[in-house]
C-alpha cells in the first residue's frame, strides 16, 4: 500500500514538470498546458490530504478546483485565439504590444 | 515500499506530463496531457475517491483535453512547428526543474510527513454521500458562485473568440462589388 508522502512526491515531481514547461516552452498552448498540470499536482495533493486525515473537505476543494480549471481553460483557449487572430502566431514572445 | 499498481500510475502519469510538453506535433501534446489526467484519475482511485476520479475524467478527459484539441485545430499548422527555443534556454529550464524536484524531494522525505499518517488501512474511506451532503449544505454558496463563475467564464470566452468582422467586412465587400 502506498503512503501519504509517496503521493505527495509525486505531486512535487509534477510540479517541476509544469514549472519547466512554463519557464522553456514558448508556445502558448504548450504554457497552458503546463498550468493544468500544475493544477492537477495541487488536486492530488488536496485529495492526498483528504484520505489521510481522513476528512471529506478536500475532496470537496478538489472537486471546485476542477470545474475552475476547466473555466480557467475555457478563457485562456479564447484569449489564444484572439492572439492568433491579431497576430497570425502563438508565439508569446512575438505578443510584444497589448493593443490591437 | 509501494506497491507496483502504484509505480505504474506513477510512470504512467509522469511520462504522460513529459510526453505532453515535448512531443513535436501539439495534437499529440493534447493527447498526451489526457492520458496524464487519466494518470490522476487513477490515483483518485487509488485514494478511495471515486467519485473525483469520476469528474476528472469527465471534465479534464472530456473537456479540457477535446477544447484544447479544437484550439489546435483552429490555427494555422505552421504556427504550430516553430521551435524556437535555444538549447541554453532549455538547459537552464531543465536544471530548474531537476533543483525543484531534488529539493522538494528532500525536503518532503525530511518533514514530519514521512511516515506520520502512513497507513491508509488505518482509518476508513470517506464516502462520498459526506461529499455531496457538505456540497448542498455548508459549501451550497460557493456551489452557486462556482456555477455563476463557469457560465461567465464560458461566455467571456465566446464573447472573445466571436469574430465581429465577418458580417461588415462581407457586407460591405458584396456592396463595393455592387457599386462597381
Amino acid at each position: 500500500m502506498a503512503e501519504l508522502i509517496d503521493f505527495i512526491i509525486i505531486s512535487g515531481i509534477l510540479v517541476a514538470v509544469g514549472i519547466y514547461g512554463l519557464v522553456v516552452k514558448r508556445n502558448a498552448i504548450r504554457m497552458l498546458i503546463s498550468i493544468e498540470i500544475i493544477a492537477n499536482a495541487a488536486n492530488l495533493t488536496l485529495v492526498a490530504f483528504s484520505r489521510s486525515l481522513p476528512n471529506a473537505q478536500g475532496q470537496v476543494f478538489a472537486l471546485f478546483s476542477i470545474a475552475i480549471a476547466a473555466a480557467e481553460v475555457a478563457v485562456g483557449l479564447g484569449l489564444i485565439i484572439v492572439a492568433y487572430r491579431l497576430y497570425k502566431e502563438i508565439d508569446v514572445a512575438e505578443f510584444r504590444s497589448m493593443r490591437g | 515500499m509501494a506497491d507496483p499498481v502504484f509505480i505504474g500510475v506513477a510512470v504512467l502519469t509522469v511520462g504522460a506530463a513529459i510526453v505532453a510538453l515535448e512531443t513535436r506535433e501539439l495534437i499529440y501534446g493534447a493527447i498526451a496531457l489526457a492520458v496524464s489526467m487519466l494518470g490522476i484519475a487513477g490515483f483518485f482511485l487509488l485514494l478511495d475517491a471515486p467519485f473525483v476520479a469520476m469528474f476528472q475524467i469527465a471534465v479534464y478527459v472530456g473537456a479540457v483535453a477535446v477544447l484544447i484539441i479544437f484550439a489546435v485545430m483552429l490555427v494555422r499548422t505552421q504556427a504550430l512547428f516553430t521551435t524556437r527555443e535555444d538549447k541554453k534556454r532549455k538547459g537552464a529550464g531543465i536544471a530548474l526543474m531537476l533543483i525543484i524536484m531534488i529539493s522538494l524531494g528532500a525536503l518532503l522525505l525530511a518533514s514530519g510527513l514521512n511516515g506520520q499518517f502512513g497507513n491508509f488501512n488505518d482509518s476508513v474511506a470517506i464516502d462520498f454521500r459526506e461529499i455531496g451532503q457538505q456540497m448542498l449544505t455548508y459549501y451550497s454558496p460557493t456551489l452557486i458562485i462556482l456555477a455563476l463563475t463557469l457560465a461567465g467564464s464560458v461566455i467571456a470566452a465566446l464573447a472573445l473568440a466571436r469574430r465581429e468582422d465577418i458580417t461588415t467586412t462581407g457586407g460591405g465587400e458584396e456592396q463595393h462589388g455592387r457599386t462597381d
